[in-house]
């Protein structure tokens, strides 16, 4: 695995981990299809939630939100619709959103970690 | 906090009118956006703000920033919001005492480095914010001796965006910028030309002072060299110096021009535009900015047409409004700017294409329909509104050694128009008016002072005669009174009418 995957495998850990401190439940994780990948997918009661995680050792190449822009934001609806419909009973009756989480450090397990709800 | 406000100005012409700008910081993924009608200098003000911000040591928030200025629907141009732009989003998130951003209008652009640069129409600007009650404005380092010209607001010039944030009370390191410096301006603070460098052409002095004194339009017609553009160019020192509403103008547009204003100068301005001169250079114009024109450059001073019958005659004729009401508004697509253009007009003219028409000892080239044809464009309502048409020769040699003793100074021309002005606005201290030249007929012919029919008499006849409109009556009577203020007497007597005449029908064509 290459460093920079073995960054990013280690950026969602801790997303994942963050996420569950606040009481989202992991539904899945980097569930894959040939139009792309989704990061996480969590839940908590009427929530459904797909979140994108991007990893940086520190903001020397930009922020890591400012790696989102309009034509991944789209992919990623597309793909969590998709994923709606491979798993219709755990998306029953919950409301989808996008969020989007940043890890800021060199080591992901203590870095900053910021949260954005409700991508728009 | 997650949102911010702070002042700016925009221009529309000479009117300012405050805008706000606020600043709101969502929790969405970066982005910078500006809106409220920016033209494409000012939407690019999210470049200048991002690479100031970060030369300066200060954080843009990394989220979305939505600058709106407000009100909305008032197009606003140019680099000067930046600065507001800046402190607005920065103040979203950073430390900044936000009354003190709320209370301050923000003048300026911002330089990669973060320093801010000058930027035209501070004056008008600074003017506008004092009018509406703001109490402080920040303007670059190189405008502060002119925004300081406004009395009743506090002026803070700043060299950089951290000068600006400190001064707010954010924390940012202190780095030593040079200011940017002011441009460069022609610099009019020489004495003006002396008028006793006229030689001989005591009638032409004479005239020139006449017309000074009165506020009167003047027309002058002789062949090459013998000295009209120097006497329009003494014109503007033998005028009384601008009072401060009138200098304060003066200097305002001068800003708005982009010339730069350290001083207050009291000398009435002379414009002269070339006779190639277009309409929208003459009367101002500009696709989305307006900007002044000469006749709005020459408010409160002179505007000289040398040549004038070379100048086109749509542009000649779009004089004749502003001349009526003192002021120019200009309408484009969108706006609607006004400036003040109340200007003596000074026209000078050879006698025919050659020049020569005329002249002793020279014989003029010009076939007779060419000499008409070039007096004939200048016909009409703008020689209507002339009161002194001035017939020049050139200098002989027997009065450049006569009269070079007794010529006229500029200081003592100066003494005798103020001397006569000063009479002038006294009697018409119950009436609209100040100057006799901007007197209306009907009170000159019977109002309160009018003239004994005995005085009258030569006009009568002229009138009678038919040389003479009714117009041209008034325009008669008017020098008359100013030659009468000019001689110190309570009013003109028939030789000052006799004079007025004369000056009135100087050039025979």
């Amino acid at each position: 695995m290459a460093a920079k995957d073995v960054l990013g495998r280690a950026g969602e850990d801790r997303a994942a981990r963050y996420l569950e401190e606040r009481g989202y439940v992991v539904l899945d994780r980097n569930w894959r299809i040939r139009e792309g990948e989704l990061d996480l997918v969590v839940a908590r009661p009427g929530e459904l939630v797909v979140v994108e995680v991007k990893t940086r050792r520190g903001d020397g190449f930009g922020h890591p939100f400012e790696a989102i822009d309009d034509r991944k934001q789209r992919r990623l609806w597309r793909l969590a619709v998709a994923w709606i419909a491979a798993h219709p009973d755990q998306a029953q009756g919950r409301r989808l959103r996008l969020d989007a989480v940043a890890i800021i450090g060199p080591d992901p397990a203590i870095a900053v970690v910021e949260h954005i709800e409700d991508l728009r | 906090m997650s949102t911010a406000r702070t002042w700016a100005v925009a221009l529309s012409g000479l009117d300012g009118a405050l805008v706000e700008v606020e600043a709101d910081l969502s929790n969405q993924r970066p982005e910078f956006r500006i809106i409220g009608l920016p033209d494409k200098a000012l939407a690019e003000a999210v470049q200048r703000v991002h690479n100031a911000s970060a030369n300066c040591g200060l954080v843009l928030p990394r989220r979305r920033l939505t600058v709106n200025l407000s009100p909305a629907s008032l197009p606003k141009h140019g680099s000067a919001f930046d600065v507001a732009i800046a402190i607005a989003a920065l103040a979203t998130e950073g430390a900044m005492d936000s009354d003190s951003i709320a209370q301050t209008v923000h003048i300026g652009e911002l330089g990669l480095d973060g320093r801010l640069r000058p930027v035209p129409g501070v004056l008008p600007a600074v003017m506008a914010a004092a009018r509406e009650g703001i109490g402080r404005v920040v303007v670059p380092h190189a405008n502060t001796a002119e925004a300081s010209l406004v009395e009743g607001i506090e002026v803070v010039g700043a060299v950089s965006l951290a000068d600006v944030a400190r001064w707010h009370g954010a924390e940012v390191e202190d780095r030593h910028l040079d200011p940017v410096p002011a441009p460069v301006s022609a610099d009019d603070a020489s004495r003006a030309p002396e008028l006793a460098e006229v030689i001989g052409q005591r009638d032409a002095v004479d005239a020139l002072i006449t017309a000074a004194a009165g506020g009167h339009h003047m027309m002058m017609s002789g062949p090459p060299g013998a000295g009209k553009t120097m006497l329009a160019t003494r014109l503007p020192g033998i005028l009384p110096p601008l009072d401060d509403a009138a200098a304060l103008e003066v200097a305002a547009i001068r800003s708005l021009a982009g010339d730069s204003v350290s001083a207050l100068s009291r000398r009435p301005p002379l414009e002269a535009p070339h006779h190639s001169a277009s309409i929208a250079a003459l009367v101002g114009g500009g696709s989305r900015v307006v900007r002044p024109g000469a006749i709005a450059r020459a408010t409160h001073g002179v505007l000289f047409l040398d040549e004038v019958g070379e100048f086109a005659p749509s542009v000649l004729d779009a004089l004749r409004q502003p001349l009526e009401s003192g002021a120019i508004t200009i309408h484009r697509a969108g706006v609607a700017a006004s400036f003040p253009a109340s200007f003596q007009l000074i026209l000078a003219t050879n006698p025919c294409p050659c020049g020569n028409y005329g002249v002793r000892g020279a014989s003029c080239a010009c076939p007779p329909i060419a000499i008409r044809r070039y007096l004939g464009r200048l016909s009409g309502p703008l020689l209507d509104r002339v009161d002194i048409e001035l017939g020049l020769a050139r200098v002989s040699v027997a009065q450049t050694a006569a009269f070079a003793a007794d010529a006229v100074t500029t200081d003592a021309a100066a003494a005798r128009v103020a001397e006569a002005r000063g009479r002038a606005s006294h009697r018409l201290r119950d009436t609209p008016w100040q100057l006799n030249a901007r007197v209306s007929g009907p009170w000159l012919r019977d109002g309160p002072l009018a003239l004994a029919p005995v005085v009258r008499r030569p006009l009568d006849a002229a009138l009678h005669r038919g040389s003479l409109t009714l117009r041209g009556y008034d325009r008669v009577l008017r020098v008359a009174w100013t030659l009468g203020d000019l001689a110190g007497r309570a009013s003109p007597t028939v030789h000052d009418i006799g004079r007025a005449l004369f000056m009135k029908k100087g050039i025979t064509t």
